[in-house]
């Protein structure tokens, strides 16, 4: 199962990832990434992982990646 | 001050010379790398920074990294609820440092340091001095300056700082054993060292882990005991409550409130229904006429200050998560507060590159559980600990 890991100590709360996967990810309080699911690192749906991928290239901070592991 | 008790101990007592270490204990038997690391497993023995993680499947992760293994001795102590790590340090650094020589033969380092406040390096220093006169350390031991703040023991900040970086977390997509960085608590190398001479089978019936305890108690103190000691025990050793008790925080400011039943053993399994753990061995004893809100509303305050800034939902969180609970304690209420508290803590949870805020949030909901009934209280304006009125 891929996850969407988000570095805190890099990401800056742009917001490009919440327009670009929002089916994913919500903004807090504060405009920082808020997984929907309540996870730390949500799972991507198949269905997603295009938008996904696309929201991860577009991190003007590099903040997002891809990763494999299951927790 | 804290000082260790006087009661006999194997890990408090002692002058912290090496004249006394080799009479007590002698010189460490020699060991292969997959003995340390069966010893350890065979004698579960757990991290006693506070996460309590098995050490063996840590070094077996360090072993098989394939980078160059560093070994690092953690005594930071950021808790300023905790001293034992800095009286072990005082009365039993040979132990400590015998245990890092242990982990660094059972991952085959290069690299070997010991990381301690500041306060404690120049006799740490002579202490390693006196070892490399005595050949005790075939792996050289380079001591670390760890600075005075609550995040700088944690793993990912040890690491960095003894690597010449900031005393700051780090993202964990890369854990820190994958790295090939191993960092232990003192007193876990302290144990390793013990298990080393006596055997994991002896550990395993006569084992102790270091406490804390202060707050309300006679004699606030470093004690030794073994886990399931009831809770009564450990505040006995220090010279017993001074005052009819509320509430006692167990494992420090990451940890949780528990009623003041002296019943209750301090386990991982009987702390756990309360949220809590034996974490890093601290006891804070509340007495009757404090207000727990109050407290941890202090202590949500210091928590929010030693964020150490790099993870918006911690630095914005935190803040407003102690305001909030602030409000609370000095019964300034306003509609729906104490879900506005609970809501904050599930927002700031795993959502940072260390587990600063889920222990902030954890603490901070424990306290809503403990101290329900004056919640409700605040909430209408009284303080049933305080007897306040606004």
């Amino acid at each position: 199962m891929t996850r969407l890991h988000i570095d805190w100590t890099l990401c800056d709360g742009r917001g490009l990832c919440t327009e670009l996967l929002e089916e994913m990810l919500a903004e807090d309080d504060w405009g920082f990434p808020l997984a929907r699911d309540g996870s730390a690192e949500p799972a991507v749906p198949a269905p997603l992982e295009n938008a996904a991928a696309h929201a991860v290239s577009r991190c003007p901070m590099l903040a997002l990646r891809l990763v494999g592991r299951t927790s | 001050m804290i000082s260790a008790t006087e009661a006999p101990s194997r890990l408090l007592s002692g002058d912290g010379t090496l004249d006394h270490h080799l009479a007590r204990h002698g010189r460490l038997p020699l060991l292969d790398g997959s003995q340390i690391i069966g010893m350890a497993r065979d004698a579960s023995l757990t991290g006693r920074g506070g996460a309590g993680f098995p050490m063996w499947r840590k070094l077996g992760a360090v072993a098989a990294s394939g980078r160059p293994p560093v070994v690092i001795a953690n005594g930071a102590e950021g808790e300023p609820l905790s001293g034992k790590d800095r009286v072990l340090l005082t009365r039993q650094p040979h132990l400590v440092l015998d245990g890092l020589q242990l982990v660094a033969r059972a991952v085959g380092a290069r690299a070997a340091h010991l990381y301690a406040p500041a306060k404690l390096l120049p006799g740490l220093r002579k202490v390693l001095a006196d070892r490399r006169g005595a050949g005790l350390d075939p792996l050289p031991v380079t001591p670390t300056v760890a600075p005075d703040a609550f995040v700088a023991g944690e793993e990912s900040a040890a690491a960095s700082a003894v690597a010449g970086r900031g005393a700051v977390p780090s993202d964990k997509r890369v854990r820190v054993v994958e790295t090939g960085t191993l960092v232990q608590n003192v007193e876990t190398l302290a144990h390793l060292a013990l298990i080393a001479r006596h055997g994991p089978g002896w550990f395993l019936s006569a084992g102790t882990f270091l406490a804390t305890v202060s707050g309300a108690v006679a004699r606030p103190s470093v004690v030794e005991a073994e886990y399931g000691v009831p809770l009564g025990e450990l505040i006995a050793a220090a010279g017993g409550p001074t005052f009819e008790l509320q509430a006692v925080l167990v494992g420090g400011y990451h940890g949780g409130w528990v009623p003041a039943d002296l019943s209750l053993p301090v386990s991982q399994s009987a702390l756990a229904p309360f949220g809590a753990s034996p974490g890093a061995g601290v006891v804070l004893a509340l007495p009757a006429h404090a207000c727990g809100l109050a407290e941890t509303a202090k202590i949500a305050g210091y928590l929010a200050d030693q964020v150490s800034g790099q993870c918006g939902p911690c630095v914005n969180g935190l803040p407003r998560m102690a305001w909030t609970l602030a409000d609370l304690a000095a019964r300034r209420p306003r509609p729906g507060l104490p879900g506005e508290v609970a809501r904050l803590a599930a927002l700031v949870t795993g959502r940072g590159a260390c587990r600063h805020p889920d222990g902030t949030a954890r603490l901070i909901v424990s306290a809503m559980r403990t101290f329900e009934a004056d919640v409700a209280a605040h909430l209408a304006g009284r303080c049933l600990a305080t007897g306040g009125r606004r």
